[in-house]
């Protein structure tokens, strides 16, 4: 039953079990090729070849499929189609534009679907950038496309391909199958199109990695002040259900100030999707003042698509995104969430009868981890431009125990980890982020960025704040015992300018039209306000004068309600506040000394 | 052609296995006779020529040689058509009202299909229940998927009757899709006598798999039921309201059927696809945007030993759009609905109150009836270790308008309806307890225009 037909491999299904099949009848199928399944063809790929057997994961429903049904091998890794339309579209796990298979089966996702991934038919206007009898390498930019109002999508040479450009179209219109050159080495003559396609578990090449130095700023206080992530930075946001991992996930892809946002739903909520699709076209990029769809791609294997799909949508976005790296764009991707991946591939191990590790996961979980995050960094790329990829992924840890596998393994390979608090979300505190488990270990490559662009004293600060949380953190083991009265007034003191800081700086309104997003000045400018006010009241303290006559001022409203009463585009509005706090204090301090 | 085949290889549990057949096709639907007696079984695993088959009816009598088998072809469908509103179906979605067969427009496979993101519609509209505790901070919305996490013994089902009795799902348009998986007889008699008090029953659709009917035929009880509830909603343009009790029995027939399949278990031996068999159920709600109708899920699930980390409410609730948490001390208390607010969460409700919706004040509202009440659990635990004489005046404060904010907003009769006007008024009353400057979750604005401070006794003495 060896069949090579048409230089196909084909081989029979001999066995089924959900989504992964046995196939029998060929010894040419290779590992990680794709295979197309039964009648019905579905799209799979191989991932064990054991003696006779070759074993499949299939992409798509299996219910139907019949033994002895046709598989054939494609010769090709599963990859991913690279050019021009990627911008503003949503694909599924293996890179099937959701609007195009609605187009073609309704509301709901039928199976067999052949769909291309990228409009071949559109013409792109591509404006041509070398000239004949260039020698051009990977990575080599030959023409710019106006891809969506934000982004310019450069037409590359791909990775590994080199020559002379001896033919060469003229700027104009074309379709992305076009050739738009043709490059001659010494042997062949490589055909350049704007189309190119990519293995989606090999990273694509850079030239040389750098240390991250540029803070990807989010607007977000708790995240830009406290525990900021770089970009080309590794980052994680474990919390249990409910305390608003997808809410914070959904600020970063709208605020932060990455030019592309990778968006993978990956096994979570259909709606989520929707509502990013539904919302991200109204909401405008404070940057570009474009709508954030014009830099937003969405990839979308929701809770109810097949699980192995779910297993590739992580892969497909990280290649999406390295390819716009290679352009020298800053790349942040999202993964909502890695915890549903892992449980993907702890499904198709279980299916594959491997020994399990901890609780059912395979015993390779970590280094597959290890792998996804590694793909992040900054780099120079291989056609001397800078670009950056940031990986922030959801963990979400069941029964919100930190200690279980996903977490723990993803805590090892990722430098931000922002924990999400339960007690924190229950009193309706977002972000929550805990900020006694939380951490960053980029503050010191970052410490010099914050120095010359924001603040001189920024880390200073931002230390400081920390401490005084820190401080409060003890003194409410004291409180939980004996309650509040009974501390001397300098403590008191410590906990009523931690209420303002919780309330009034880690606390922030995703709803509030300018609290949403904050600059990152305005940020250092809340931060040092609260500050020097807890010095100032230090001093009242000192003289004797009790916490409580200070709360009567209402400094520390003042100052909580500051986020909301000063905008963000009047930030003099400070001196003011700061004036006014100071001398309601002064005053107090003299009617005392009198 | 139909195939027949004698006979069996194993049997083993819920499953039986058959070797030498030729062409079956995964998932489809097998009929095996024995004595006389037919039952409906599925594929579940093909290996070269054995198949593996899951007996809905069970296994009990089966021997290696009594058995016919018939392979039929096709996933397991289930006729539809307007005519089903009104009748009462047994866990595979045969009649059992003895009105006969539901006459079929259409079949449709019970599994559904995966709804393309790309074709749904975020849901946006709120359901009035009626009930403050829902309405005010965990508001319904329709096309959510919001379900009740309860405990034996707990009234959740006299909940779910009073939301089917009092949401007002828009006029005349609306279904209701009763699913019961494993529970008593009496349940299913105390839903059908509230349907029928609420003069619904002819809007109703039950499917009903109880305690002493076969544990397997659990797994497609429910996928009846919301193929169903997606030809309603989305062929008739009705607004659907789905209630499926009790995903715990569920999901023990699942890990039934996975350890006879001996599979590698994850957590407390529950299989570890047990997140995506969910989903493939809860995802099954929502709004399409081409398409007039709706489902809305209210799953009911009691959480063994009331752990909400245990595995079928934790991987639950990162399914749904919320939930709604019912607790032992409320309900001790006499306190019904017993609704735990604090983990209580509806995640939808966010676009659908305010403004245009409910009323400009009701998030942040919300909002601060949360964070006073967190803080009331804070003093709480302080005062049973200092005593509440020790507190200081404003904790007196939070301890008074926590006591009241369960006695009469949370609470309230089973048969009282209040409308939303009313749930954010008494909101703002119960609020006037605590002195102004501890609204810190509310504007200036705000403040001036609902708040009023009161005294303990106006608001015993109002009575409400």
């Amino acid at each position: 039953m060896v069949g090579v037909m048409e230089d196909k491999t084909v081989g029979y299904i001999n066995g089924i079990n959900g989504s992964v099949i046995t196939i029998n009848g060929s010894p040419d199928f290779k590992m990680r090729e794709m295979v197309i399944v039964g009648n019905s063809k579905l799209i799979g790929e191989v991932i064990a070849i054991r003696g006779e057997d070759v074993i499949a994961q299939v992409y798509e429903i299996t219910t139907g499929l019949k033994l002895n049904e046709p598989v054939i091998g494609t010769k090709k890794p599963l990859s991913v189609t690279l050019g021009p339309g990627i911008i503003g579209n949503i694909f599924d796990g293996i890179q099937r534009p959701l609007e195009k298979i609605r187009d073609l089966s309704g509301a709901y996702i039928n199976r067999g679907l052949t769909v291309d991934r990228l409009d071949t038919d559109k013409k792109w206007d591509i404006e041509i950038k070398v000239k004949k009898g260039d020698y051009l390498t990977g990575g080599s930019v030959i023409g710019e496309i106006q891809e969506s109002e934000a982004v310019i999508h450069k037409v590359m040479v791909p990775p590994f391909v080199e020559g002379e450009v001896i033919k060469l179209k003229e700027s104009g219109s074309y379709t992305i199958n076009e050739v738009l050159a043709v490059l001659k080495d010494k042997r062949h003559e490589n055909e350049i199109r704007m189309l190119q396609e990519w293995p989606v578990r090999e990273a694509r090449p850079y030239k040389d990695r750098q240390t991250p130095k540029q803070p990807l700023i989010t607007g977000q206080r708790v995240f830009d002040t406290m525990f900021p992530i770089a970009k080309g930075g590794t980052g994680a946001i474990p919390g249990g259900f409910g305390t608003g991992k997808t809410m914070t996930q959904h600020q970063f892809a709208k605020w932060s100030d990455a030019d592309i946002i990778v968006y993978i739903g990956c096994g979570e909520r259909g709606n989520e999707i929707t509502e990013v699709l539904e919302d991200f076209p109204e909401l405008i990029d404070p940057k570009t003042k474009r709508p954030l769809m014009e830099r937003t791609i969405l990839i979308a294997n929701t809770s109810n698509m097949p699980v192995a799909a779910r297993e590739a949508s992580i892969y497909t976005g990280t290649t999406l995104a390295e390819y716009y790296r290679d352009m020298g764009y800053h790349v942040a991707i999202m993964a909502d969430s890695t915890s549903r991946w892992a449980e993907a591939l702890r499904e198709i191990s279980g299916r594959l009868e491997e020994m399990p590790a901890e609780e059912g996961f395979p015993a390779y979980l970590s280094s597959r981890l290890s792998e996804f995050y590694e793909r992040a960094g900054f780099v120079t790329n291989l056609n001397e431009s800078e670009g950056s990829l940031t990986v922030i992924g959801a963990v979400s840890p069941q029964g919100s125990d930190f200690s279980e596998p996903v977490t723990m393994n993803t805590k090892r390979f990722v430098r931000c980890f922002w924990a999400l608090d339960k007690q924190l979300a229950y009193e309706r505190h977002y972000p929550a982020v805990n900020w006694s488990n939380s951490y960053s270990e980029y503050i010191d490559e970052l410490a010099l960025y914050y120095k010359n662009n924001v603040a001189p004293d920024f880390m200073e600060k931002r230390t400081m704040v920390s401490a005084l949380l820190q401080e409060e953190s003890k003194l409410m083991e004291i409180v939980k015992l004996i309650g509040s009265d009974i501390l001397p007034d300098e403590q008191k003191l410590v906990l009523e300018s931690c209420k303002v800081l919780r309330q009034g700086f880690l606390q922030q309104n995703a709803f509030h039209e300018d609290d949403t997003y904050v600059p990152i000045k305005k940020q250092y400018l809340m931060m040092d306000l609260i500050l020097k006010m807890h010095e100032k009241a230090k001093t009242l303290v000192a003289k004797g004068i009790p916490v409580s006559v200070i709360r009567k001022t209402e400094v520390f409203n003042d100052l909580i309600k500051m986020k909301y009463s000063i905008d963000n585009t009047h930030l003099e509005k400070f001196k003011e506040l700061e004036t006014s706090i100071f001398n309601k204090l002064n005053e107090l301090s003299m009617k005392y000394e009198r | 052609m139909k195939l027949e085949y004698m006979g069996l290889n194993e049997i083993n549990g819920p499953l039986v296995v058959l070797d030498g057949i030729k062409g079956a096709a995964n998932e489809e639907i097998v009929e095996i006779t024995s004595n006389g007696k037919k039952r409906l079984g599925k594929i579940v695993q093909i290996k070269e020529d054995a198949v593996i088959i899951q007996v809905f009816e069970g296994t009990s009598d089966l021997s290696l040689t009594n058995t016919t088998t018939k392979f039929t072809g096709y996933p397991m469908m289930m006729p539809l058509s307007e005519e089903i509103l009104g009748r009462i179906l047994n866990g595979t979605g045969k009649p059992i009202d003895g009105l006969g067969e539901v006459y079929a427009e259409d079949k449709r496979d019970i599994n559904g299909m995966p709804l393309n993101p790309a074709s749904r519609k975020y849901p946006r509209n709120y359901i009035q229940t009626g009930i403050s505790s829902i309405d005010g901070l965990t508001t319904l919305i329709r096309g959510q998927k919001l379900p009740i996490f309860s405990g034996n013994g707990l009234p959740h089902n006299k909940l779910a009757a009073q939301i089917v009795r009092q949401a007002k799902i828009s006029g005349e348009n609306f279904a209701v899709v009763f699913i019961a998986m494993g529970v008593q007889y009496d349940v299913a008699e105390y839903f059908k006598q509230s349907f029928q008090e609420s003069g619904v029953l002819e809007k109703v659709v039950m499917f009903l798999n109880l305690a002493n009917d076969p544990v397997v035929e659990r797994i497609i009880t429910p996928r009846c039921g919301l193929t169903v509830a997606e030809y309603l909603a989305f062929e008739m343009n009705m607004h659907v309201l789905v209630i499926m009790t009790d995903m715990t029995s569920y999901s023990e027939a699942l890990r039934e059927i996975s350890s006879s399949k001996n599979e590698i278990p994850s957590r407390k031996g529950f299989p570890g696809y047990l997140y995506s068999d969910l989903a493939s159920l809860y995802e099954r709600a929502g709004m399409l945007k081409d398409r007039e109708g709706s489902i809305t899920q209210i799953p009911i699930l009691t959480m063994p030993n009331d752990d909400i980390t245990h595995p079928v409410p934790d991987l639950t609730a990162y399914i749904t759009e919320g939930q709604i948490v019912l607790g032992r001390e409320l309900h001790q208390r006499g306190v019904y609905p017993p609704v735990t607010i604090l983990p209580s969460l509806s995640r939808l409700m966010k676009d659908g109150i305010g403004e245009g919706f409910t009323r400009n004040d009701h998030p942040d509202l919300a909002n601060q009836l949360f964070a006073s009440y967190a803080k009331v659990q804070e003093i709480r635990a302080l005062a049973s270790v200092i005593g509440e004489d020790e507190l200081s005046e404003i904790d007196k404060n939070y301890m008074r308008f926590g006591k009241h904010f369960e006695d009469y907003f949370i609470a309230q009769d089973h048969d009282e309806e209040r409308d939303i006007e009313q749930t954010l008024d008494l909101g703002w009353t119960l609020l006037g307890l605590l002195p102004k400057g501890e609204l810190d979750r509310l504007n200036a604005g705000l403040i001036e225009e609902h708040y009023k401070e009161v005294d303990e006794r106006s608001i015993q003495v109002k009575g409400f």
